[in-house]
């Protein structure tokens, strides 16, 4: 696979992002940031830094925690892409019950992050600790809630989905 | 801000990753994780004419054990050696370290060789290379040659490699016997950049001095730093506390000249040196004494 830098030339690909296909012209610089906002309009995602320290493009790409930032978009043609706005079925998903519930959010930038990487946490981890929840989301910044009930929205999560809720 | 144009490939053997780097050189820059590389091209501080995406070269993530030690494919992500019961076992100090290594995101994408080839003198895997005297394998389309990690590292972002050159494999070999190491940090947040750290390792002879001591620390200057005069003080001593105290003096007071910035003073680092010194040499005294 090779493309040319011509900034006028996009190539058509398809991305597979919570659950459906699309169809999208990209440039070979475009990062999976540029592509989830700009082209198809899933504007959850946020774009903080560009730079890898803020934690507010977070996606799951094949279940796992990254920063689209820091992703090339044709790196994940066919990979399994999911954005916040995948989260949420007619129901809230249990983390944004408990950030709602816990007050873990307030002017709401960085929530999206925070619940990604959470998500790809507590897919992996059942019963952490609080130490292991601020470890997890160490690479994610908050700039108004503090970090104390973001870490409560994420242990109640972690409670209710062991109770079975 | 966006990465300037470039032209894409993306191989999918190291033949033909290498002969792409060999027909383009200078132009060229390999992408693996993109952890370090991507935020320089957002920022357009980095400007490569050509990517070369190494990510689709499956035969270059790999961890194996061997005779000779523990062999890293070049390719293998931080998080794959986090959770790797292997490294757990036949490299504990490498296992130690990796959690410091970034956040989970960019543990997630971020790979050794990156890490390695980027030569950030923040970076821990540098100094935990040199602290257990691992060999590189680096290839190009006419050579294939191995390097000792304490030749490897030359000065600030920069290595041995050439343009034309992968990285393409990491040995640790087997610890001695009696021997012990630890690693520790002090960043402002997990998973930050270290403001200083300590990779240290102690072998001990029958009566139990220490027959060789390894003091490598990160953040103190150009590149991860073997402090010398230390690892000497302890050469054939017993590791008394006192002891010790010494050697982490010595490695404080000698062994480095670190930079001052706006996270740590010069005088900052040289007090972390010390207590992180003395806490990783106690530390890998503990284990040697309890080690096979
Ligand atoms: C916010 C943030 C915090 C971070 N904190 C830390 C930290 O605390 N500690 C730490 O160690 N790192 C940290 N990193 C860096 C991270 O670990 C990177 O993943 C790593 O340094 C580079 O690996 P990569 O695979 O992403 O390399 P890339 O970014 O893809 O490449 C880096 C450089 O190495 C070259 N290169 C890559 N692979 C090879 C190869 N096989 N052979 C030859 N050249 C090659 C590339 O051409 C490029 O010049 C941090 C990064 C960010 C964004
Ligand atoms: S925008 Fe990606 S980490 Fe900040
Ligand atoms: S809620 Fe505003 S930045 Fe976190």
């Amino acid at each position: 696979m090779s493309y040319t830098g011509d900034a006028m030339t996009r190539k058509l690909v398809t991305f597979k992002i919570n659950g459906s296909s699309y169809e999208t012209a990209v440039r070979e610089y475009d990062v999976l940031l540029d592509v989830v906002r700009e082209n198809l309009n899933l504007t959850g995602t946020k774009r903080g830094c560009d730079f890898g320290t803020c934690g507010c493009c977070t996606v799951l790409v094949d279940g796992r925690a990254r920063l689209s930032c820091l992703t090339l978009a044709l790196e994940c043609v066919g990979k399994e892409i999911t954005t916040i706005e995948g989260l949420k079925t007619d129901v809230l998903h249990p983390l944004q019950q408990t950030f709602a519930d816990a007050g873990g959010s307030q002017c709401g930038f960085c929530t999206q992050g925070f619940i990604m990487t959470a998500k790809a946490f507590l897919d992996e981890h059942a019963n952490p600790s609080r130490e292991e929840i601020e470890e997890a989301i160490s690479g994610n910044m908050c700039r108004c809630t503090g970090y104390i009930k973001i870490v409560d929205a994420i242990e109640m999560a972690a409670n209710d989905k062991r109770n079975g809720c | 801000m966006k990465p300037a144009p470039f032209d894409y490939h993306a191989p999918t053997t190291l033949a033909e990753a290498l002969a792409l780097l060999d027909e383009y050189g200078f132009d060229a820059k390999l992408l693996a994780g993109g952890q370090s590389l991507v935020p320089t091209m957002n920022f357009r501080l980095a400007l490569p004419e050509i990517l070369i995406d190494i990510n689709h070269i499956a035969d270059l993530a790999f961890v194996r054990n061997e005779d000779d030690g523990l062999h890293i494919g070049a390719l293998t992500r931080h998080a794959e050696l986090e959770r790797s019961e292997l490294v757990a076992e036949k490299a504990p100090l490498l296992a130690e370290a990796m959690p410091n290594v970034a956040h989970s995101q960019i543990r997630n994408r971020g790979t050794i060789g990156g890490s390695l080839a980027h030569a950030d003198p923040a970076a821990e895997l540098p100094a935990i290379m040199i602290a257990l005297e691992a060999r590189f394998r680096i290839q190009s389309q006419s050579d294939d040659r191995w390097i000792a990690a304490s030749d490897f590292f030359v000065d600030l972002f920069t290595t041995e490699l050439e343009a034309e050159e992968i990285l393409t494999e990491i040995v640790i070999p087997p610890l001695p016997a009696r021997t012990g190491c630890a690693f520790l940090e002090l960043a402002r947040r997990h998973g930050d950049f270290a403001l200083v750290g300590a990779a240290t390792r102690v072998t001990l002879d029958n009566l139990g001095a220490c027959s060789e001591a390894r003091i490598v620390l990160l953040s103190v200057g150009n590149t991860s730093v073997r402090a010398v005069l230390a690892e000497q003080s302890l050469q054939g001593k017993a590791l008394t506390g006192q002891n010790i105290r010494d050697a982490a003096l010595i490695a404080s007071d000698q062994d480095i000249e670190p930079p001052a910035d706006m996270h740590a003073t010069e005088k900052y680092r040289r007090q972390l040196t010390k207590v992180l010194a003395e806490r990783t040499l106690t530390k890998a005294l503990e284990r040697a004494t309890s080690a096979p």
